[in-house]
């Protein structure tokens, strides 16, 4: 299998201080990958040098064999590669449909196009509504996406972030702050848009890590500590002292 | 299922946005017969300044409103197109060439567009505070301009020209103002329409969501500064359109078409329509420029009033003159408007007369304050009486206090209504 995603080397810093101390890591094409670790592990933050929002300090990232060193996030999503965010990142003042139809336009090849009309286009209304329907929202199509529930939002979120078909998806902590019932059915979103692709996930929730992931790897102070099916991970001595003793107990 | 969930998934969809023909049919009707309602020469003079004023706000609304761009200096790029056509204009005349006027403002808007490409090359990198300043900066270097590239803007006295030039354009010369303003009408609508269908093309959306949120319009594919920059663009475009019909209807362009002062009216007039509806711009030119035609015969102090407006508009209505009137839709809808009618005429006449009596006290102290000696007698409301005497400024005194004291009490029952209005009926589901 050839990796999607290729971190090698990779550090950053703010400063004076090194939060991403090292990374090297692989990432199959195909394969969903959790990645897990306390609080302010730099779990975000690889996301961000990942997707283009911050520049490395040292490393390469590449993306099915392309180096991403220098590019803006708008052009590493125009390989195929597409986030959520871990605070909700939507556009409030937009309706939910137009938020949904806005993150279809580049991927359906609108581009910067001024000669078409969004309203003709079939394929553009059709294929928002299919997200809205898959995320629950339909209801909610023409009200402002800043009124929506804090859990509707993050369903936005989600919905905005695989509506262009990406082949590569990144989720940072899709389930924070959702009920079970919520989860749950996100979950069962999340493994079905996804099926075929490369998932990159943050995720707190172990009962979500465990019942989605192909591959954990588990980063504490900016390292990558084990990597591995997560039966392994599980069962790492290393794991259980810095992380998941603690996380895993808090699940019951 | 509650009732806004209801109601906001009504059949009547806002997201698949059909483009009903009706405003616009109405418009050109009302276009094509103004005239012959207002049909004396300075109506249509106010008429043709109205309509230019109107695709100028516009084509700011482009920045401002869809774009999120806060310009201070955009009377350049309506004023370069001015200038360019004015040239042209004067040239065609010397040469002789073949050009038909109705053909003239698109020079305007092309040069218009160029000029703002240039410009928006550098400020488009961000909406916020770097961009308003290079507006600015721009805004007043071209107005410093004006007086050092004379061969251009022809220094202080500016640049005029003669629109009667060359062939009659089917028979039309343009010698009478009644046909500049069909040629002004014409375009008007030609630019409302595209840019009203621009807002609807992929640009134009992600335009939306730039102004919103230009971070995560990157991560959906599109570059903020690109998405901006060809709003810009095209806003360029509109406005040297503008500035053509300006060149044609006034035969001269000076420093004023450039200067801040002219631009912080255009923010004035599209803030006071509304930035958050397309329309609102319309709305906002027409009243403004009412305000300043038909208030300025009256008063020396209209710009006071303008200003006083504006303020108003701020601080308690941000959507404008636009966000007002669809702030009433829901009371439509729930067909509840019945109910509003006398809490507002009970409220808002009194309230007029307040206005109208604070008005009088400003003129009166203006009166007092400036009138040459012994010019006592004044006339307002069509009331002449001596702004020296005790008696008229007590009695306006009395009616305005009044008037506002009954304002006041009737507020509340009018804040009632409306709440009662914008409740959704609770019997028979959908309205
Ligand atoms: N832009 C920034 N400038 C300075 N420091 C930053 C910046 N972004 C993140 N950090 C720091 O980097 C560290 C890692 O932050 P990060 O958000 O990546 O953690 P995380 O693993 O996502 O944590 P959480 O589980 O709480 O989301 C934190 O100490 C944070 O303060
Ligand atoms: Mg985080």
């Amino acid at each position: 299998m050839s990796a999607a995603l290729e971190l090698s080397g990779l550090t950053k810093s703010f400063g004076k201080a090194e939060i991403i101390r090292g990374v090297d890591l692989s990432i199959g094409k195909g394969e969903r990958h959790a990645i897990i670790g306390p609080n302010g592990a730099g779990k975000s933050t690889l996301f961000n040098l990942i997707t283009g929002r911050f520049a490395q300090t040292a490393g390469t990232i590449s993306l099915h064999g392309r180096n991403l060193a220098g590019l803006e996030p708008y052009q590493i999503n125009r390989m195929g590669l597409s986030r959520s965010f871990q605070i909700t990142n939507i556009f409030p003042a937009m309706t939910v449909f137009e938020n949904v139809r806005c993150s279809l336009l580049w991927s359906m090849g609108y581009k910067y196009s001024f000669w078409n009309l969004v309203s003709r286009s079939k394929a553009l209304t059709e294929g928002a509504e299919q997200i809205l329907e898959q995320i629950n929202l339909t209801a909610r199509r023409n009200l402002p996406a800043g009124v929506l529930s804090y859990a509707e939002q993050r369903a936005l979120e989600i919905g905005i972030t695989i509506a262009g078909g990406a082949d590569v998806i990144m989720l940072d902590e899709p389930t924070a702050g959702m009920s079970h019932s919520e989860t749950d059915y996100i979950v069962e979103l999340i493994r079905k848009v996804t099926e075929n692709k490369t998932l990159i996930m943050v995720e707190h929730d172990m009962g979500v890590v465990f019942g989605l992931a192909d591959y954990i790897s588990v980063l504490v102070y900016g390292e990558i500590i084990a990597t591995g099916r997560p039966e392994e991970v599980r069962g790492n001595a290393k794991v259980q002292e810095a992380y998941l003793g603690e996380a895993l107990e808090d699940e019951h | 299922m509650s009732d806004t969930a209801k109601t906001t998934a009504s059949p009547q969809r806002a997201g698949a946005m059909s483009l009903t023909l009706g405003p616009w049919i109405v418009a050109a009707l009302l276009l094509l017969v103004l005239p012959f309602i207002f049909d004396n020469n300075s109506s249509i003079t106010i008429m043709n300044q109205m309509w230019i004023t109107v695709i100028f706000a516009l084509a700011y609304n482009m920045l401002l409103g869809q774009g999120g761009m806060l310009s201070f200096g955009h009377a350049v790029y309506m004023g370069m197109g001015g200038f360019l056509c004015m040239h042209v204009m004067n040239y065609v005349e010397d040469f002789g060439i073949a050009l038909p006027l109705p053909v003239l403002p698109l020079f305007g808007g092309l040069f218009g567009m160029g000029f703002a490409m240039l410009i928006g090359a550098i400020s488009t990198s961000g909406a916020g505070t770097r961009f308003a300043m290079i507006s600015l900066g721009v805004g007043e270097l071209v107005a410093a301009c004006s007086v050092i590239i004379v061969a251009f803007f022809g220094g202080e006295e500016g640049i005029s020209g003669d629109r009667t030039y060359g062939l009659p354009f089917f028979g039309i010369e343009f010698l009478k103002q009644i046909e500049v303003y069909y040629l002004i009408s014409f375009w008007l609508m030609l630019s409302a329409a595209l840019m009203y269908l621009f807002s609807r093309t992929p640009v134009g959306r992600m335009a939306n969501a730039v102004r919103d949120n230009p971070e995560r319009a990157q991560f959906l594919g599109y570059s903020s500064r690109w998405v901006r920059f060809y709003s810009f663009m095209a806003s360029g475009f509109f406005c040297g359109i503008a500035g053509g019909l300006f060149a044609i209807n006034y035969e001269i362009l000076t420093e004023e078409n450039l200067n801040t002062s002219s631009s912080g009216i255009i923010l004035l007039v599209t803030f006071l329509g509304g930035v958050g509806f397309f329309f609102g711009p319309i709305i906002g030119a027409i009243a403004f420029t009412l305000l300043q035609t038909v208030l300025s015969l009256k008063t020396e102090l209209w710009a006071f009033y303008a200003g006083a407006l504006f303020l108003a508009t701020v601080m308690y209505f941000p959507g404008g003159l636009a966000g007002l009137i669809m702030m009433h839709v829901p009371a439509f809808k729930f067909r509840n408007a019945g109910k509003l009618v006398m809490p507002y005429v009970k409220t808002l006449i009194p309230g007029l007369i307040t206005v109208l009596g604070i008005a009088a006290l400003v003129e009166m102290i203006f009166h007092y304050r400036h009138a040459s000696v012994g010019d006592d007698e004044m006339t307002i409301f069509w009331t002449t009486f001596d702004s020296h005497s005790v008696v008229p400024w007590v009695i306006v005194t009395v009616i305005t206090a009044i008037a506002s004291y009954i304002t006041k009490t009737t507020a509340p029952d009018l804040k009632e209504a409306w709440g009662d209005a914008n409740t959704p009926p609770t019997t028979g589901g959908d309205a």
